[in-house]
């Protein structure tokens, strides 16, 4: 397992959900896990809506003080180097989304790619509406790259409809994502589905890995 | 891959904004709707459309005005403290009957005050905004997929009646994703014969223009203007009842608003309490038809509303104060839970106001 786990890709594709799900598994594996939200373009639906869940876990959560508040910085937090500098930890990166979040994760760049123990995933989803065909997630996928200055390691399928998806939604993904992985020259690391489908899935789609995602009263 | 994609709704705005022939969009970044102008900035220069990013708010409804003056579907779009800057350009178009449609993905106010979702631009949209004497038609989704079809709507009503239409959102409906389909009837534009696009020699100069040197000439304008609003608040209410037949309790709201009352409703039902949902989709003009009739067989209006009771004076208008009407709400960003509802609906049943 490596320090480092970035996720990246175009906004809307998941990263946040997928970050808070798999620091939650690695912490449940024994890790020493930490939770770093670099997201400086997003006002709402943040990694801090999952904070008492994390504290719970154990798991520190390095956000922007000003995350889901009022003050409409695009701020990073504070304690942005102990990702580089505490190497005791394996720390979760959640990226902004496009290319313009990628941008601050550009300030540690140079220290992840020196230390060089990181696995970068851009998580794309062909049901978002920039996104539709393994061209243009290649296109964010480069426009990424080239705002962080650092390569991606893998891809996720995190092809959803929101609470209409079923078992046929995430089926009826498989070809664009391997055609994407293909594409890129990456491997397809993982699928990422809503739990409630991960049984059904589950022997069906290799590297599976569940969501548990919060419910929203609306 | 599929016939639904999976949108946050200011992205279904911009989608459906161009699905309607939408070809012009001018606007200035405000969150919590600055995924309009990111989406159009993307999409348009693909499709031969223009996407430019104004110096101001202000600059931008004046650029609206212009490409409507040249019989072009234009849209703009911002948040509360953006679309009082656009007051006064409102206020222009309507003068000068230009079709044009504005989105509002209202926050907290009043002031700067936050970035959180709010209603509180209820008063603002419906009684004009800008000064003189006007409306807007104003349209309130409730889903990403009532954000694109009310897109849509909004322009063919703009060219229908030649006026400015707004989609009055919140930023949770903006921010949120949900599946959109956009398998959508679509209605090309009208022949616009008053638009400024040059005479060729043939014709006579069109003039738009809302200033009239001629005080009489001005009145006269007024007069016609509202006998249009007349016909359209005679055809264009729309509104949607939930559980309405048998309620003794009734229930109003719009936006996310009303997706939070449902929920309420619904538990509410479980609790064996008749209660219904009145949920205006248009709120100029305000649906008056379902009130009236609420008012014959329910004891109380519960008005469900993120301001400091906005609608509410529509609804006891509508309703001829015949029954009272009681406010459940929060603000400055705040969204009542479905069990803050809940608990109005119960404290209802008891016979509380």
């Amino acid at each position: 397992m490596k320090r480092l786990t970035l996720f990246s890709g175009h906004y809307g594709s998941g990263k946040t959900n997928i970050a808070v799900n798999f620091a939650l598994h690695l912490k449940s594996l024994g890790f020493p896990v930490a939770l770093a939200d670099l997201d400086i373009v997003n006002p709402y639906f943040r990694a801090k809506d999952s904070t008492d869940e994390l504290e719970k876990a154990g798991i520190r959560l390095i956000c922007s003080e000003f995350a889901n508040s009022n003050v409409d910085f695009p701020a990073l937090p504070q304690d942005l180097y102990a990702i580089t500098d505490d190497r005791t930890t394996h720390y979760i990166l959640d990226v902004g989304g496009d290319e313009r979040g990628a941008l601050a994760l550009g300030r540690i760049a140079p220290a992840i790619m020196e230390e060089n123990d990181y696995e970068m995933y851009l998580v794309i989803n062909g049901f978002r509406p920039l996104t539709p065909d393994p061209a243009s997630a290649i296109e964010v996928m480069q426009e990424i790259e080239q705002a962080c200055r650092i390569r991606f390691t893998g891809i996720i399928n995190n092809s959803n409809l929101g609470r209409e998806t079923t078992a046929q939604t995430v089926l009826s993904s498989r070809g664009y994502a391997e055609q994407t992985a293909e594409l890129a020259g990456l491997p397809l690391v993982l699928t990422t589905v809503d739990a409630r489908l991960y049984p059904e899935l589950s022997g069906v789609i290799p590297d599976l890995f569940p969501l548990n995602l919060k419910e929203i009263p609306v | 891959m599929a016939d639904k994609v999976l949108m946050k709704g200011n992205e279904a705005i911009a989608e459906a904004a161009i699905l309607a022939g939408c070809r012009h969009y001018f606007g200035y970044p405000i969150t919590p709707q600055t995924e309009i102008a990111a989406y159009m900035a993307k999409r348009m220069p693909k499709i031969g459309g223009t996407f430019l990013q104004a110096e101001s708010e202000i600059a931008a409804i004046n650029m609206v005005y212009g490409a409507s003056a040249a019989g072009k579907r234009v849209m703009t779009s911002s948040s509360s403290p953006g679309i009082s800057l656009k007051g006064e350009g409102i206020s222009y178009l309507a003068g000068s009957d230009l079709p044009a449609v504005i989105v509002n993905a209202q926050r907290g106010g009043p002031g700067l005050g936050g970035i959180q979702p709010s209603q509180s631009d209820y008063f603002q949209a419906t009684r004009g905004g800008g000064h003189g004497d006007y409306h807007m038609i104003v349209l309130t989704p409730d889903s990403v997929q009532e954000m694109a079809e009310l897109t849509i709507k909004a322009f063919d009503l703009a060219d229908k009646y030649r006026m400015p239409v707004m989609l009055l959102a919140d930023g949770t409906i903006g921010q949120m994703m949900e599946p959109v389909c956009f398998d959508l009837a679509i209605d090309p534009a009208p022949e616009k014969p008053w638009a400024t696009t040059g005479t060729e020699g043939k014709r006579a100069h069109n003039v738009i223009n809302s200033l009239y040197l001629n005080p009489a000439e001005l009145e006269q304008t007024n007069i016609e203007r509202y006998a249009r609003y007349d016909e359209i608040a005679k055809n264009e209410a729309r509104y949607e009842e939930y559980l309405m037949d048998d309620a003794e309790i009734a229930v109003t709201a719009f936006g996310i608003a009303a997706r939070v009352t449902k929920n309420a409703v619904n538990e509410a039902r479980k609790e064996g309490i008749k209660v219904g949902l009145i949920r205006p989709i248009t709120v100029w003009p305000f649906p008056k038809a379902p009130y009236e009739k609420a008012a014959e067989h329910c004891k109380q209006i519960i008005s469900v509303e993120l301001n400091m009771g906005q609608m509410i004076e529509d609804v006891r208008l509508a309703c001829n104060c015949k029954i009272p009407v009681s406010l459940c709400s929060r603000v400055g960003g705040m969204i009542p839970t479905p069990n803050q509802v809940l608990d109005a609906i119960r404290a209802a049943a008891k016979g509380g106001k």
